[in-house]
């Protein structure tokens, strides 16, 4: 529904951060009462614009108009004042407190006492009109993703925006899950209000968004494009700068014996509950299972189980046919186990340590590394500057620290350090998030090569298209279950699968 | 139609420039020493300032120092043998700080090393007639020894209890203290007075003035061996972080224990040795002292040789070999120190001067640009 | 060995650390740890005792005292906060600052004078309660009153007021309240002069009303870091530090007393008769300390509870977290 009120103006926007030119003369504009997709791979600059114009940050150069009129942010709070509110990728919410206390984080109200019970009246009733059930005495950390969602949404609403930004905000949820997002995003739009939706997925763009502003590498290739006067392929140009190849080649190969069997494993969370319940799988030599299933419905805890980072409170987990159930991670590397982890800067790697120190991490006690108790600087030199060539790890030299890495060549020195041990079995958690488009290729590229040259692959990705481009077999997780296994590429069912509305019933075929 | 107009709202009046703060990416290499010599420069400004507060001549007064501590050979002589324990402590810090572990606790492991020692000489353990090879030896394993064990302690429940390391190394301070007390009042006092027999000369750490009759030049110089020891361990340590599998270890564990615990390190064992081979360092030191200055067991031991060891290893950017010289100027800060009024003024030169350390780091990690307004939008 | 003098002057020592913790649990849910806790009390004391010689007035030695200790506290605060250095290193910065300045001023200061003591009451009705009466309500000193009603007041503004959540809010997730507009360093500054007046005011306390006088350092002896050690016993709540501190104080009493008498519940007491076992007496708050440590951070461990989130942790705005 396109009405020419203009609600928000963004002219000749420039932000530089260290190193790199974030906003390039950007111009971007809001209608009242549409859905605005910014599209752009991982970096081209999108949540930096937004940020700008919810004020997070202020620009180098540029101005920005809401309702005609020059504005000038300090702070969020001054943003938020004139109707503009941001959600971010990762929520801004206080765990310990509860939903309520929450959406009143940062106000003026109450005075000074807090008397809760009239406040949570309010907050459920604002939940009714805009379909978004919450329990306003809840505890955040109670709460599911999709439902932090929605707080996340109320609070906004609370206050009153008539602009609401939103971070990839389909990262965390199911396919339904999805649907009823979009839903309550066009009652909004229909209400009047402007929504901003920050993505880099093609599909969920040109299926909710009215108009469409494409980024690429801190400028706009594509400025309030109607979605339906283009196509995805376009948008994958523009997006890109060359033609997108939606398809990887992946060699089909016969496999070989199990190297992964998990029998009924069992295991909790950090804070104690249940993350596992029975999980049995095998993996094949040869072979990519991939784990389809929203976060924090086990996939982490079972990589940790796998590599040795979490206790299994019961069940087995064989490597090869050996139980190495509740052994060390020490023992899996040994056994030959890659582990590339979901969180690269804080698990992965060290980030005040060179390139060199990280990549031999797991390699440095063993010849020729280690030369009795000392460390062999050169040969661990050597090492780093053949992975650098290797892996195409673009940095000034190996003695770089990896904080000044971007994230696709981090996942690179990640990579080169797994891959490089020649592992048996690999386990990959979402090893693509966060990088463009150039380095998610690459990487998909090296997993196949791992698969195709014996290494069974365990993958856990957030994007179901990617499960569907390198899994030879798909595991659906829920709620620590395997609620499905299957080789067809059925998103719907995997869809309703991963939300628990469907179980594949036991003695199924895989 | 794009136009770039400044993005902030008309103010009364405008410098033609703008003082950008901002991050840096990479510091040279020649920023650390001098932002810390600026560092060390300020706080020297700044206890003058004090100094004069109360009524002090503060120029007198470091000029003063400096002739106390570095003049001639006899007050450098001493000034060496303060460095001498400031070393070991130095270094005790240094290899704890590496692995984030925040051993305050070296003041007690000091003592504890003491006692270890004395209890060679004074149980004792080596006869009174058995020879220095022997019986020195010994005291410095027994020193080692209860250092170690005095780290070991807030070690163990770090690792296991996840128990805060600074609170308890501190109180195992005050501990020590009075465990030492009770030894030296209750069980070897000399004649009631707050100190063991003098020690035999077999216990004693040869020094510069047993040679005088060979060399007239070290008449009456106290410069021990515990200096050479010293200079020993800090190479020790040095190899150990910086060239074995070991230090390695203990380099990645202190940028990022997840990382270390995710590459299959034991981070348990790790950080008991760490605190273990502090606290033997720490004890070390407080051997060397005893046999090496004292040359009894008595209650002031230490003028706070725990605390200035973490300075110095800041100071030194816990580098060991650093940590020398850094000990060398710290000892004379002490010896001079003693004759200066009031007494508290080398501690609080110590505090500032540790002050403006961290406070100078910030410039490591940000940098000053001055944006003159002509080229606000150019590039960096 | 009377058990009710033991406790009422556990009481009063007891508020001293009181103070201190609760000024550190302040500071420390906002995310600042403030280890310069030591350096603050004993300038506190310092301040307190001599503007009291000089003025005869305690109450403007207090404020003295607190104020001093504010101030410098603020100190850390700019460089952990702003500096964002490490708010370990800065906290024994501060503390060894504390204990310098305390030094050189205060020198020559026990020998400057005497002091009237801070007023002494004993409250009219409540003192006659049996076995309470005479322990919290009967000559105690006018701060061990403050003390009784800060317990409460900070425990209910932490968590019942609005300034309270957001203090919680700044400790537990920044981003969080920066994004709501919550001025998070600014919080964090107020916060720690908070923790630092405090510090101020418990040392004021001790050269004041509990043990007034100045004797250098031994004036606190310790108590500053017992009173961080408290801070995760009493899981950042100030009826657990109220708690902690006055046993504590009464475990200071006890040691004191027990050396007294030549019996022991009908045995010979053996610290009369070895004086030199004092010094085990003397280890004692010590080691209780850390054993209240053990138990505190085992407890932590088991509910998963703990510090709060952020505590420790430079806030910066707009890192990019992935």
């Amino acid at each position: 529904m396109a009405t020419s009120r203009t609600a928000v103006e963004m002219r000749g926007i420039v932000k530089r951060f260290p190193g790199v030119l974030a906003n390039d003369h950007v111009d971007f504009d809001l209608r009242a009462g549409e859905i605005h997709a910014l599209l752009g791979e991982n970096g081209a600059g999108k949540s930096t614009l937004m940020s700008v114009l919810a004020g997070l940050y202020k620009p180098e150069a540029g101005i920005t108009l809401v309702r005609g009129e020059p504005v000038s942010f300090n702070s969020p709070r001054d943003a938020i004042a004139r109707g503009l509110g941001m959600i971010h990728q990762h929520f801004t919410l206080v765990p310990s407190q509860t939903v309520t206390e929450n959406i009143l984080l940062g106000l003026d109200e109450p005075r000074f006492l807090m008397r809760l019970s009239a406040y949570d009246r309010r907050m459920a009733e604002l939940g009714e009109r805009f379909g978004l059930k919450v329990s306003p005495q809840a505890k955040i950390w109670q709460l599911s993703v999709g439902e932090q969602q929605r707080v996340e949404v109320l609070k906004m609403l609370y206050r009153g925006v008539q602009v609401l930004i939103m971070d990839e905000p389909t990262a965390v949820l199911a396919p339904q899950e999805i649907e009823e997002l979009f839903k309550t995003l066009r009652a909004m739009a229909s209400e009047g209000k402007s929504i901003v939706f920050i993505s880099h997925k093609l599909q969920e763009v040109t299926a909710i968004a009215d108009r469409v502003t494409v980024l690429r590498r801190g400028k706009a290739t594509a400025a309030g494009l109607k979605t339906s006067e283009t196509s995805r392929a376009e948008l994958a140009k523009l997006m890109v700068g060359r033609e997108v190849l939606f398809h990887l080649d992946k060699k089909p190969h016969a496999f070989g014996e199990v190297v992964l069997k998990l029998e009924d494993v069992r295991a909790q969370n950090d804070k104690g509950l249940p993350a596992l319940r029975g999980v049995s799988l095998t993996v094949r030599s040869g072979e990519v299972v991939g784990i389809a299933a929203i976060a924090g419905n086990g996939q982490s805890e079972l990589a940790e189980v796998i590599t040795g980072l979490r206790r299994a409170t019961a069940g087995r987990v064989l490597v090869s046919g050996e139980d190495v159930t509740n052994h060390s991670a020490a023992l899996a590397i040994q056994k030959g186990v890659a582990h590339v982890p979901e969180d690269r800067t804080h698990v992965g790697s060290a980030p005040n340590l060179s390139i060199t120190d990280n990549v031999i991490m797991k390699s440095y006690r063993h010849a020729p590394l280690a030369r009795g108790w000392s460390l062999n600087r050169l040969a661990a030199r050597q090492k780093a500057e053949e992975l650098k060539e290797e892996y195409s790890i673009l940095a000034p030299s190996v003695d770089t620290s990896v904080r000044l890495l971007s994230g696709g060549n981090l996942q690179r020195v990640i990579l080169a350090r797994e891959l490089s041990a020649k592992p048996k079995l690999l386990i990959a958690m979402q090893p693509t998030r966060g990088l463009d488009v150039g380095a998610i290729e690459g990487v998909q590229r090296l997993l196949l090569t791992q698969c195709e040259a014996g290494a069974a692959v365990l993958l856990s990705s957030e994007e179901l298209e990617e499960i569907f481009a390198l899994s030879d077999r798909i595991i659906v997780m829920y709620e620590g279950e395997v609620v499905g296994e299957l080789t067809e590429h059925d998103a719907e069912t995997i869809g309703l699968m991963m939300t628990g509305a469907k179980r594949q019933t036991p003695g199924s075929p895989a | 139609m794009t136009t770039t107009t400044p993005t902030l709202p008309n103010r009364r009046f405008s410098l033609p420039f703008v003082i950008k703060v901002e991050p840096r990416l990479d510091a040279p290499a020649w920023l650390g020493p001098v932002v810390s010599l600026g560092a060390i420069a300020v706080a020297l400004l700044l206890g003058a300032v004090v100094l004069k507060l109360v009524g002090g001549n503060p120029w007198a007064a470091y000029a003063h120092i400096a002739k106390a501590a570095f003049g001639d050979i006899g007050v450098f002589s001493d000034t060496l043998v303060k460095a001498t324990p400031l070393m070991m402590v130095g270094l005790a810090c240094s290899i704890a700080f590496r692995m984030k572990l925040w051993n305050i606790g070296a003041e007690g492991q000091f003592y504890m090393g003491a006692l270890g020692a004395s209890m060679v000489v004074l149980i004792p353990i080596a006869p009174e007639t058995a020879p220095g090879w022997i019986t020195l030896p010994l005291m410095l394993i027994a020193g080692m020894a209860f250092g170690a064990g005095w780290g070991f302690i807030p070690g163990w429940l770090k690792a296991k209890l996840k128990v805060n390391e600074i609170i308890t190394t501190l109180m195992m301070n005050y501990i020590a203290v009075a465990f030492v007390n009770f030894f030296v009042f209750a069980v070897w006092s000399e004649g009631g007075f707050q100190m063991s027999k003098t020690f035999q000369r077999a216990a004693w750490l040869p020094r510069l003035a047993d040679f005088a009759t060979e060399i007239k030049l070290f008449r009456g110089l106290t410069t021990h061996a515990g200096l050479l020891i010293g200079i020993a361990a800090a190479a020790v340590i040095w190899y150990i972080l910086y060239r074995s599998l070991w230090g390695y270890e203990i380099r990645l564990i202190g940028d990022n224990p997840r990382a270390a615990q995710y590459a299959g390190l034991n981070i348990t064992r790790n950080t008991v040795l760490v605190m273990m081979t502090s606290g033997a360092l720490a004890g070390l030191a407080g051997m060397s002292e005893i046999a090496g200055a004292v040359h009894r067991l008595q209650t002031s031991i230490s003028p706070g040789y725990g605390f200035t060891g973490i300075i110095i290893a800041w100071l030194a950017k816990l580098n060991p070999l650093v940590v020398i010289p850094v000990s060398i100027l710290f000892g004379g800060l002490i010896l001079a120190g003693r004759e200066i009024q009031p007494s508290g003024v080398p501690r609080l030169i110590q505090g500032i001067i540790l002050f403006m350390l961290i406070a100078s780091d910030v410039l490591m990690r940000y940098r000053v640009r001055i944006a003159w307004n002509a080229d606000a939008g150019a590039d960096v | 060995m009377d058990p009710i003098i033991i406790l009422q002057a556990g009481v009063a020592s007891g508020t001293v650390l009181l103070f201190a913790t609760i000024g550190a649990i302040f500071s420390e849910r906002a995310g600042v740890l403030n280890l310069g806790v030591e350096g603050m009390m004993l300038i506190g004391a310092m301040s307190a005792f001599s503007v009291t010689v000089a003025t005869g007035n305690g109450g403007l030695g207090l404020l003295a005292a607190m104020f001093v200790a504010g101030l410098l506290s603020l100190l850390h605060g700019l460089v952990s906060i702003h500096f964002q250095a490490d708010q370990v290193v800065s906290g024994l910065a501060l503390t060894f600052l504390g204990v310098g300045l305390s030094l050189v001023f205060g020198e020559g200061l026990s020998k400057a004078g005497t002091i009237t003591l801070l007023p002494v009451y004993t409250v009219p009705v409540l003192s006659a309660i049996p076995f309470i009466g005479p322990i919290l309500f009967t000559k105690q000193s006018v701060m061990v009153y403050i003390g009784y009603a800060l317990v409460p007041l900070a425990w209910f503004f932490i968590n019942y007021t609005r300034p309270g959540m957001h203090l919680r809010a700044v400790g537990e997730n920044p981003t969080a309240a920066d994004a709501m507009g919550i001025n998070v360093y600014r919080l964090r500054y107020t916060y720690v002069f908070v923790g630092g007046t405090l510090a101020g005011l418990a040392g004021g306390t001790i050269s004041l009303a509990i043990s007034p006088g100045w004797f250098s350092e031994l004036t606190t002896s310790g108590q500053g870091w017992i009173a961080v050690g408290l801070v995760i016993f009493a899981q950042w709540d100030p009826w657990r530090a109220a708690f902690g501190s006055y046993t504590f104080g009464a475990l200071r009493r006890t040691i004191l007393d027990i050396q007294g008498p030549t019996t022991l519940f009908g045995f010979a007491n053996p610290f009369y008769y070895n004086p030199y076992w004092g010094f085990f007496l003397q280890m004692l708050p010590y080691a209780f300390t850390i054993i209240v440590l053990i138990i505190g951070s085992r407890e932590a461990l088991r509910k998963r509870l703990g510090a709060p989130a952020a505590l420790g942790v430079p806030y910066v705005r707009g890192e990019r977290g992935h």
